[in-house]
């Protein structure tokens, strides 16, 4: 039987495009939050439920959760080039702002002030990395696995400066077999 | 001095094996699992360490003016990339991100559709947090050892992580309040 839900707004690549451009372009910080609004709020294109399910494989995939989003909702409209089209929106605006950042750093960069400035800033960079740290911390179990998992990938990446791949390739798999263990 | 600046950055152009990059960065973004943070140590390690293209400070620089851009935090690496080879070096940092993107959502997307209670799922992400956890702690430590020179640094990232935890400010109010106080002097 149909679920009234999975019944398909028709969306055309422009339209696509124009979202997700919106998107990215109100995303500081985190552009979950405006995902959500544009296309469960404003757009209506998936109910919340759909929203929720599609974000979780997002984040459980590599990369950004939301790019992952992206192509899920792109393609779903137009096939693969309504993905491109999604995608385009979402990366090509912040590409052309941060290369805008990358001339106006190779200019001027080097001068003292802006150096300072720069300095402080990376400080605050530092903490919002140390703040979702901390946030994430909150909401692992109570039980030795999970930190030792945690203190080893930072030791052997942090500490040994081993690559990410050696210690994830080591790490990974055992910590997924470890979880699913312990469902059953 | 932008003569000096442009001779610096041809020299390092001229060092910079593309393909390697590109494969380099397209292998971090399927481990990517818990978001762009993730591969910071893998991409600072590759970059600093090992081929010394980029100086401690100019990758604490590239890093956090990107996170004051709109858009996926994910744009450091294009930055990082633009910084180093003009739009070749962006393309080859960026569209690696693509890949895993663009495979592996659509069969894991299709794979839950179809098997929406998979307990692997489940197992995965239980899995894999502490791990992303680990990582990001990481990045921080690795970018505080790069900026933060003495005690004052370390304030400024401390009282960030106090407010974050404590209030829902947008943090572009924070990135001018670090500003603010590097221009002043403090640090």
């Amino acid at each position: 039987m149909e679920q009234p839900e999975s019944h398909k707004p028709n969306v055309s690549r422009l339209a696509l495009f124009l979202s997700f451009s919106r998107i990215s372009l109100s995303s500081f910080g985190g552009a979950i939050f405006w995902a959500r609004r544009e296309i469960v709020e404003r757009q209506r294109w998936f109910a919340e439920r759909e929203f929720l399910e599609m974000f979780t494989v997002g984040q459980l995939l590599p990369g950004p959760n939301v790019l992952n989003l992206t192509v899920m909702v792109g393609y779903r409209f137009a096939g693969w080039t309504g993905a491109a089209a999604a995608v385009a929106g979402f990366l090509g605006w912040p590409c052309l702002v941060v290369v805008g950042m990358g001339v106006l750093y190779q200019q001027y960069g080097a001068l003292p002030q802006v150096q300072q400035a720069l300095t402080g800033m990376s400080s605050v960079a530092a903490g919002l990395l140390l703040a979702t740290v901390i946030k994430l911390a909150t909401v692992l179990p109570r039980h030795w696995r999970p930190w030792l998992f945690g203190a080893l990938a930072f030791v052997g990446v942090g500490v040994m400066r081993w690559p990410l791949l050696w210690v994830m390739g080591a790490l990974a798999p055992w910590a997924v077999f470890a979880a699913w263990k312990e469902q059953e | 001095m932008g003569c000096l600046r442009g001779l610096e950055r041809a020299g390092v152009m001229d060092r910079i094996d593309l393909g390697g990059l590109f494969l380099h960065f397209l292998i971090l973004w399927f481990v990517a699992i818990g978001g762009p943070s993730t591969i910071l140590p893998d991409i600072h390690r590759y970059l600093v360490d090992v081929h010394h293209l980029l100086t401690n400070t100019q990758f604490a620089d590239l890093y956090t003016l990107a996170q004051v851009a709109p858009g996926p935090n994910a744009m450091y690496v294009t930055l990082i990339g633009w910084h180093l080879a003009g739009w070749a070096g962006a393309a080859a940092t960026t569209l690696p991100m693509l890949v895993p993107a663009s495979t592996l959502t659509l069969l894991v997307g299709h794979l839950n559709e179809r098997y929406p209670d998979a307990p692997i799922g489940h197992a995965i992400r239980r899995g894999l947090t502490p791990i992303t956890l680990g990582l990001v702690f990481a990045s921080s430590t690795i970018l505080m050892r790069a900026v933060n020179h003495d005690w004052r640094g370390y304030l400024i990232t401390l009282l960030t992580v106090a407010v974050v935890l404590r209030k829902p400010w947008n943090p572009l109010w924070l990135f001018a309040g670090g500003a603010l106080a590097g221009i002043l002097g403090f640090v």
